[in-house]
Order: C-alpha cells, then structure tokens, then sequence
C-alpha cells in the first residue's frame, strides 16, 4: 500500500497551526495559569499575594466537606452515567423494533437533547418545586414529604433525575445507529439459535454495541463531572446552603463566588488531573479492548 | 499592561469627551427587576438634572456576580466607574486599598460638602474604614426586621413579640392554637447571626470585628448566646413554632404571603415588594426581637443591602462625574425617592425628615422600621464587622444550619465546624494582603 504525504515538511504544520494556536491560547496558557495561582493565595484585585507552596492542596486534603463533596461527586457520576446509559438502552431496543411511526418516535425521545443543561435545571426546579410542584405532590402522594434545597437527599434525587433525563436523548441517538448499523445477517443467525429475544440481546446484540457503549461511558462520565453544572446550580438557586454539589460546582463557589483565587485554583487542577487519568485510561485500556468496525 | 490599558481608555474616554462635550460614566449594579427599574429612573433623573455627564447603568447579575465581574475588570483594566458591592463582599473591596477612591476622598477633592454627621447614625461606619473614613456610599440599605401578619396575631390575641422569651411563652403557643406556624426567616447567616450579635450587643469577631485589619481576626461565633438561640430554634421547630424552607430567600417568604406563617423576618428592603402584592391580609413590621436573658438593653442592628465604591484608575473628569452622581444620589429628593419606591432606609437625616414631613410614616407604619432600628443606641458592637472571604463564610453557616435543621448535625458540633472553618478562610485571607 502506497503512503500518502506530505511533499514538504512545513505544509502539515502550517495546516494544523490555527488548530495549535486555538488549544495553546485556550487551554495551556489558562491550565498554566491555574497551576501557577494554586500556589499562591492572592488579594482578588490583584495587590497582595504570598507564595504558599502546596498550602492550597494540603488545606484541600485536610478538609471534611471537599471529601464530603467528592464523594458526593463520586455517587452522583455513578448514579446518573448508569442510569443514563440503562435508560436509553432499553428506548433505543424498543425504538428499534417499532416498524409503524418509527419516526415519530424516536423525534420525540430525541428532542430533549436540546434543552439547555440550565433550562433542564429549571423545568426540575417547577417540578419540584416545594409548594405545588407536580413531582413533589407526586412524592407526597406516596408518603415521600419531598422538600427541594432543604434536604439533602432530596435535592440530590432531583439533581440526578434531571441530568438523567437530560444525557437519555444524546445516548439513545447513539445507541439507535449502533443498533441500526448490526449487520441483518448476523441477527437472523442470532433468531436461528436463540428463540428467546432477552439471551439474543445479551449474547449477539449487547456485545455488537459494546464499541458505541465505551464511547458513550466516557462520554456521560464527563458530561456527570463537568456539563452537569447548568442543573446544579439552577437546582440550588446559586446558593448552595446544605444542598449536594459536584466538585465543579465547587471550583466555581470558591472562585466566582468567594475570590479565593489560590484554593479554586488548586481544585481545578486536581480536576485537570482526573481528566487526564480519564483520559489515559480511555486510550490505553478501551481502545485497546474494543474493536470498532 | 494594566496600565497602558488604564491609559488608552483614559485616552479612549477623552476622544469620547471631545466628541459629545459630555463625560460618560458606567455603574454596575446588582438590582434585578423593579430594583432595576428603579436604578434606571436614579440615572435618568441624574442625567435629565445636568448636561455635563451621562451615567449609564448595567445590570451584572446576583450580588456575587457583580463583584466577581467588577474584579475581573479592574485585573483587565477595563473596571466600571461605580460599582455596587454588597455587605459580605465589603472586607474584600475595602482591603484592596488601591483599588477604589474612598468616597470621602472623592466628594471632597470634587468640593463636594461632606459630613458624617449628616448620615443616620446606622449607616455611618459599616463601609468606613478603622478611622471611620467612608470608603462606599451607602446605596441600597436595609437591615432585617420582623414582619407579622396582623389579622393572625388578632386571632391569636398577641401582640409582635419584644424579646424572644416572649416569642416562645406568649406569641408562638397562641399562634399555634390559631392555626398558624409562627416563624420563618430568609437568611439565617444575616439575621440570625450577624445581627443577632449586633441587637444583643454582642462582639462577633477580635481585632474590634475585623475594623483593625485582617492579621490575627477570628471570628467569635462558637459562643452560648448564639447557640442557645439555635437550639431553641430546634426547639421550636420541634414544636411547630418555627419552619425552615431552606436556604433560598423566596422559600422562606412565599409561606408567610400565603398566610401561613406568622411572622416573617426579611429585610426592611422587602416593604416595597410585599406592598405591591394582593397579600390577602395586612401586614405591618417591628424590631428584631432580642434575649433578655443576654442583653436588657438591646442595640441597634448593621445595614445590609450593599454601597457604591468609586474604582480608582479613572480620568479626574470621569471621577468629578462620579463625585456630581453621588452628591445627586444622597439628596433628600432621591433618597426619599429611593426609600419610598423600594423600602430601602433613606440614609441621609434630612432624607428621613423629609419622608417624614410628607407624611410617609402615617401612610405605612412599616415602612419606618428599618429606620427606627438602626438609629436605635449604638455601641463598639454595633459598628459594622469586616472579613474576608466573608461569602465562603456564609456558605459555611448556610450548609451547617441547614445540616441543624434537617437534623444532620448537632449544634454544639455545627459551631464547632463553623468556627473552625470560618478561622481558615480568615487567616487565608490574610495571607492574600501581604
């Protein structure tokens, strides 16, 4: 096989230097920023400042409620890429199979990717909203005195029912053309042996999808760390009080709320670092794993 | 950098001067709907009253977001030429010594008269600094008090309780006969614990509340006045005296609107708000009750709401247009304006007489509260308190009260904590001032 390329060595890195310029300007220059401020505690206007050396990340260490709130963290990713992911397997299946009005369908199922993380925070907030709103009366009817932004495990419940029903859409879509693209072949074979369509599912068609089912793992882990918070901050009203909150949430409270520069600093490198373990962990285990034609 | 920034938009600005003839300023501000409204109507009364400046309002956002987009101008160079910043982001402001033109300052190098004295004694020293210079102008200020409905506690055969003593013998029992929870409160940090130490005269931080610089303040939270009045509040809540919404400000309101609380407290502010409503019941206000068991001599409470600071870096015409907008704003006209518009407390004497004079009080007796309460005595305690990275400092009160209430924690445990962490942020923020 003949290997295209380049006849000059300055062609490809011309081409690729907007793409470089665009990360270094908006991602390095800013992540070195981040990693220098976090040794530092600094006057939010930017007169005074002392070097601390690890003093931010030692103080984060020895803190019970960022423990708390990564542990929460930690739940809630769970909670909400599992449910995210079952939920939308399940729709994907059963729109597979629906021949008349197919269309329609699967319209109606995908349109909530378009809502806007806050404006799925807020459509939760009328929901559950303590004084008449439709799912709270719902919990109630059931003996479940449900109170949003008062108690904590409440509020967490509504955080992970709305992220959820906000990720559903984007991993039907995916899981929908993974199924659709299952070769016809392989799933009359699949009818030969198996009569039972619950052991075809498990046997043939679950691991055909497993390809469509890492990406979208990875993908619905970040988006539970990181784009959740349009719905955790619309769902705590900006003040977060004794509700959960995810440790993005939290980068955000002591930076953009308090102006501790240093300490916000430090945790958005700690979460740099996570993503980056994310990452590699993406890289070398998945893709080596799975196999994606 | 900064500064060939500060110099070309001072050079941009003197273009703009020579062009319209007019010096334009910008003001920052946190006032959300018919605040804002009212905001516009101040610089639009300002700029039709002159032909020499133009002041154009922008609504930033919450009060946090106001600060944080303020600061993240002034680092950029490009910082408004008055902006609004609120009680718990006061200490950061003031500490940056360089970062606004204190007030007095700019009124008197502008010749415009200043006096103290002329000030209701409430507002004088919470944006002044240890000798008492004033460094923000009071804007939009308010301080809690107790609102009641007044055909419940008719019902109910009570009148607005004095002390809380009163509170949980008399008033809350009746009311709860009556069919009515008798207490809720939107801010727990604010009126429950910063005033709470101010009426009951009582210190809330060393260092004379923070006054005498960020070095070595601690707070003084973890004492058993305070905890006592947070464990009768879970007393009371046991008891259906007391309900807790929350730490959302309109949870806690919305209850006593639709007339199933009793007494509320809110700030002086929300009279504007709740007279405009169809509430279905009269309502009328009174001083924060206070725990005779602690003080027989109750104190006046701090202002709240938030002040207007003047960012340094600005063109001495831009700051002479300042100088001119505050010398508007704090005439009796506007204040009384202001006042009568949004409930917030007209801070001048003359503003007051003025209201007064025309009657104002007799029309709505609430209306003169907030007033009353911060011109009651004063004392060391009562001056105002400074310290930074105060906001995280609520938010650690707002979690640990709301972990009381739920249950989660216990109090003595709760004030543990809060100290604790409260002293962290504090002696970290002393670091940043080196």
């Amino acid at each position: 096989m003949k290997r295209a390329g380049f006849a000059t060595r300055w062609l490809p890195i011309l081409l690729l230097l907007p793409q470089l310029a665009i990360i270094a300007l908006f991602f390095y220059w800013p992540a070195a920023h981040a990693v220098q401020s976090s040794f530092y505690l600094e006057d939010p206007f930017g007169f005074g400042s002392s070097f601390v050396g690890f003093d931010n990340y030692t103080h984060l260490a020895g803190n019970s409620e960022y423990g708390r709130i990564a542990q929460f963290t930690l739940l809630f990713t769970v909670l909400v890429t599992f449910f995210s992911l079952a939920l939308a397997l399940l729709l994907a299946v059963k729109a597979d199979n629906v021949i008349r009005g197919a269309k329609m369908y699967r319209t109606l199922l995908m349109w909530v990717y378009a809502v806007a993380p806050p404006v799925a925070g807020f459509i939760g907030l009328l929901m559950f909203n303590q004084n008449w709103g439709p799912l709270a009366e719902l919990a109630k009817s059931f003996g479940w005195d449900f109170k949003l932004g008062v108690n904590f495990g409440d509020t967490a419940t509504a955080m992970v029912l709305v992220s959820v029903w906000k990720q559903v859409p984007v991993n039907f879509i995916f899981f929908l053309s993974g199924l659709q693209s299952i070769p016809k072949s392989v799933r009359e074979a699949a009818l030969i042996d198996a009569r039972s369509s619950f052991r075809r599912f498990w046997d043939v068609t679950f691991p055909l999808l497993a390809p469509t089912g890492f990406f979208l793992l990875i993908i619905n882990i970040t988006y539970a760390l990181f784009d959740t918070f349009g719905v955790v901050d619309v769902l705590v009203k900006g003040e977060p009080g004794n509700n959960p909150m995810t440790l993005v949430y939290k980068v955000y409270v002591d930076g953009f709320r308090g102006n501790d520069i240093g300490g916000s600093s430090a945790q958005s490198v700690i979460l740099m670092v996570l993503v980056l373990a994310l990452t590699i962990f993406q890289f070398r285990l998945v893709e080596r794993r799975i196999h994606y034609t | 950098m900064k500064n060939i920034a500060i110099s070309t938009a001072a050079g941009l600005s003197m273009l703009a001067n020579a062009a319209f003839a007019e010096t334009e300023i910008t003001w920052w501000h946190a006032m959300g709907g018919a605040l804002g409204d009212t905001v516009n109507e101040v610089a639009e009364g300002f700029n039709a009253s002159q032909d020499e400046y133009v002041i154009t309002p922008v609504f930033k956002g919450t009060y946090e977001e106001t600060l944080t987009a303020g600061i993240a101008a002034f680092r950029a160079g490009e910082q408004p030429n008055v902006m609004q910043v609120f009680d718990a982001g006061a200490a950061t402001v003031i500490a940056a010594q360089g970062a606004t033109v204190p007030v007095q300052d700019l009124l008197e190098t502008n010749g415009v008269d200043f006096d103290i004295e002329d000030y209701i004694s409430g507002v004088r020293y919470f944006y002044a600094d240890a000798d008492g210079k004033l460094i923000g102008m009071p804007f939009n200020s308010s301080s809690p008090i107790m609102y009641y409905n007044v055909q419940a506690l008719e019902a109910a055969g009570v009148t607005p309780p004095v002390t809380w003593e009163e509170f949980e013998t008399v008033t809350a029992p009746a009311l709860k006969e009556a069919g009515y929870t008798a207490m809720s409160q939107s801010h727990l940090p604010w009126i429950f614990v910063e005033n709470f130490m101010s009426r009951n005269d009582l210190p809330f931080a060393t260092n004379a509340n923070g006054y005498d610089g960020a070095d070595g303040t601690e707070i003084l939270i973890n004492v058993d006045p305070l905890k006592d009045h947070f464990t009768a509040l879970t007393k009371w809540q046991d008891a259906g005296y007391f309900e807790w919404f929350g730490t959302g400000w309109g949870d806690n309101q919305t209850p006593f609107e639709e007339g199933d609380v009793a007494i509320w407290f809110g700030s002086s502010g929300s009279f504007g708000g709740l007279s405009q409503k169809d509430l279905g019941f009269d309502f009328s206000a009174t001083y924060l009750p206070y725990w005779e068991a602690v003080t027989t001599e109750p104190k006046q409470t701090f202002i709240g709401g938030a002040a207007l600071f003047a960012m340094s870096g600005k063109s001495d015409a831009e700051n002479a247009a300042t100088a001119a907008f505050f010398e508007y704003l704090t005439s009796p006209e506007v204040q009384y304006m202001w006042h009568r518009e949004t409930g917030y407390v007209p801070i001048t004497t003359a503003a007051y007489e003025m209201a007064t004079a025309d009657g104002h009080y007799e029309r709505f007796p609430a209306a003169e509260t907030g007033i009353l309460q911060l011109s009651l005595d004063a004392s060391e305690n009562t001056r105002g308190y400074r310290m930074g990275f105060y906001v995280q400092i609520r938010d650690v009160m707002n979690r640990e009260f709301g972990r009381v209430l739920t249950g989660e924690t216990s109090v003595d445990d709760a004030f543990n904590t809060i100290e604790v962490e409260a002293n962290e942020l504090l002696a970290r923020f002393a670091q940043t001032q080196n």
